[in-house]
């Protein structure tokens, strides 16, 4: 930090004589400081990964090892990851899963980012009140409005047990996914639009030729954070699928999963492992646009 | 198209001067309505949205709220009996509220500390930063119901990993999911560790504060904790705001781990079916969207009661959504 003093010419000039000792002092401090940074670095990474490494090596474990008090496999048993997908339905969840996902992720997508680019660029009456039903849609627990709508899947449409409750709603735009996109559109330049219509382009063309290509990055967050929120969910299947274990996806099998098989922990740790693994894959592939995604939920504006 | 020219041009009458705001050429009006109807358009899918899965069911809950329904027969109106049902004799409402709340202080509270803390530490970070940033960030990703469920094992009181170290340690060792005292702060543990979405923000915002403020503060001989008292905070302050408020609306709807983390370690619905009461152990982990659940769909059908709970959760929710558009006009862009 004392090497900022040497921006102030004056006192560097008049303060050569005990800069070396100043110096010495300072480098001592700033390797002290690293240590300590580091250290709480290393304990942190402790916390935040041990967990992970437990549950890995109790998946590894025999049947009568897993409430033993050693936390190393004495046999490194692969095949629980094996077996576990023997386990009726597993196989079928995890189809499911990923239908619910990728159908959820690209209804959404296509339906939030015309209504994303209304809100941001469009000047219009009630822009502003439209603004304001969006954040509320986007902060209403789900467990508010969650009775009548199940009372309109279940009497009305008869749709209960698959997964359409789930992924019709996402057809009509959603309220996280418009805001996020439309936070980012602010930061766009109208110059850049204005530009295209000189050129004769409508407002779809525009959308699609000038701003999609701008945007990706704000549209591949918004399709991973719904990948995630679809892959994760648990109370929307509780609702709509548990009365029809055919139709389960995995994160809420796997709860049952544990229920029919609560001494084997081996293989539900097998289980609760693989059912991160595609999130945290998916996430490796894809880290830059997710953590900007993060940031732009914060910090903008 | 030519009918609004001739109108328009023809009209005498001075533009309306609204107190502040510059009078509206025809051009620009016409042009303003026809933003208007492409804005509808590409709205309209929305705005659908918004009537059939927002205001229908709002709604919808208001009126079952003063009906008398199961779900089968036809509802009939019963005025405010499940208003004083709920409020003065569900056994669980007032128990669920206050572990709602007491979720919402506390887990509110350690997590935008805790999130602070690791936000500053990754940016101090210089050597692997990459791999830090990366391992503090992974819990996030983990599926609740996984997370949960490998907490409910490596906290188990009996057989987990966590007390095996502890007894090693000679430290005294919790019942975690078990103990109706310690059910709620293991769910906090929880939290903490799934900490990586506000060590982001935290961490963008850390980044965005001007080095000259540092520089000018050592000048002026702050300490570092000076520097983070008058130049870090006051400059991230709205982002511990919105960290504070969308933090407590998460945690109204906090549902998915308190359920999950009763059930397994309760125990119960192993081999038994469905014997699992909520709130296990001893109603610590009932939460409020848990009682909506668990009145509509769960115990006896009883859809009036669980929508007047809704109702409850909906006024707290915006309420502190309203205070999330007051106190930080950002939310709303640049208007």
């Amino acid at each position: 930090m004392s090497d900022t003093l040497t921006l102030n010419p004056a006192r560097s000039a008049s303060a050569t004589g005990p800069k070396s000792a100043a110096h010495r002092r300072a480098v001592r401090q700033r390797r002290l400081n690293w240590i300590a940074v580091h250290s709480l670095g290393i304990a942190a990474a402790l916390f935040f990964l041990l967990p992970f490494v437990f549950l890995f090596l109790t998946s590894l474990m025999s049947d009568n090892q897993t409430l033993s008090a050693n936390v190393w496999p004495q046999h490194w048993v692969w095949s629980n990851y094996v077996n576990v997908f023997k386990v009726p339905g597993f196989t079928d969840w995890w189809k499911n899963s990923i239908e619910y996902s990728v159908i959820g992720t690209v209804l959404t997508v296509v339906s939030s980012v015309p209504a994303a680019y209304a809100l941001a660029k469009f000047r219009f009456p009630g822009r502003r009140a439209a603004m304001m039903a969006v954040i509320s849609m986007m902060m209403l627990p789900p467990q508010v409005i969650i009775v009548p709508m199940y009372l309109l899947w279940t009497n009305q449409l008869h749709l209960t047990g698959t997964i359409w409750p789930l992924v019709i709603p996402m057809a009509f735009g959603d309220a996280f996914s418009i805001f996020l996109l439309r936070q980012f559109l602010l930061t766009i330049p109208k110059e850049y639009l204005d530009a295209a219509k000189v050129d004769g382009c409508g407002e779809w063309t525009t959308l699609r030729r000038v701003v999609l290509p701008m945007i990706k990055p704000a549209v591949s967050a918004v399709a991973l954070f719904q990948f995630f929120y679809c892959w994760n969910d648990f109370f929307g299947p509780q609702i709509y699928l548990a009365q029809n274990p055919n139709a389960w996806t995995v994160s809420y099998g796997l709860q049952t999963f544990h229920s029919a098989h609560h001494t084997d922990w081996n293989l539900t740790m097998a289980a609760t492992l693989l059912v991160m693994a595609p999130v945290i894959i998916v996430f490796f592939f894809a880290q830059k646009a997710f953590i900007e995604g993060v940031t732009l939920t914060g910090v903008k504006g | 198209m030519s009918s609004t020219t001739a109108e328009t041009g023809l009209s005498p009458t001075p533009p309306r001067a609204r107190a502040g705001k510059t009078p509206v050429a025809p051009a620009l009006r016409r042009k303003h309505r026809r933003e208007l109807r492409t804005a509808l358009a590409f709205l309209s899918p929305w705005l659908i949205g918004f009537a059939i899965f927002f205001a229908y069911p709002l709604i919808s809950t208001v009126y079952f709220s003063f009906m008398h329904y199961d779900g089968y027969n036809p509802p009939n109106f019963v005025g405010g009996k499940n208003w004083t049902y709920v409020l003065t004799q569900n056994p669980y409402f007032w128990t669920a509220m206050r572990n709602t709340l007491w979720l919402v202080v506390v887990m509110v509270t350690l997590r935008v500390i805790f999130g602070l803390g690791i936000g500053m530490l990754i940016t101090k970070i210089k050597t692997g930063a990459g791999f830090f940033r990366t391992a503090f960030y992974l819990p996030y990703l983990a599926p609740p119901v996984a997370a949960t469920i490998g907490f409910a094992f490596l906290l188990n009181p009996g057989t987990g990993p966590v007390n095996h170290l502890l007894g090693q340690l000679g430290l005294p060792q919790p019942g975690w999911f078990n103990d109706p005292n310690w059910s709620k702060p293991s769910l906090v543990l929880l939290a903490l560790w799934g900490i990586g979405d506000l060590m982001v923000i935290f961490m963008a915002a850390l980044l965005d504060v001007p080095t000259e403020q540092y520089e000018a503060a050592s000048l002026d001989g702050a300490g570092p904790f000076q520097r983070f008292r008058y130049v870090t905070l006051p400059n991230i302050m709205p982002i511990i705001m919105f960290a504070v408020v969308t933090g407590v609306i998460q945690t109204l709807q906090y549902y998915t781990q308190a359920m999950v983390a009763g059930q397994v370690a309760s125990g119960t619905l192993s081999g038994s079916g469905q014997n699992y009461f909520p709130g296990y152990p001893g109603g610590s982990t009932w939460t409020v969207p848990q009682l909506v659940y668990n009145l509509g769909f769960q115990s006896n059908d009883d859809i009036g009661s669980a929508c007047v709970v809704s109702l409850v959760l909906f006024v707290l929710a915006m309420a502190f959504t309203s205070l999330l558009m007051r106190r930080r006009a950002g939310l709303m862009g640049d208007d």
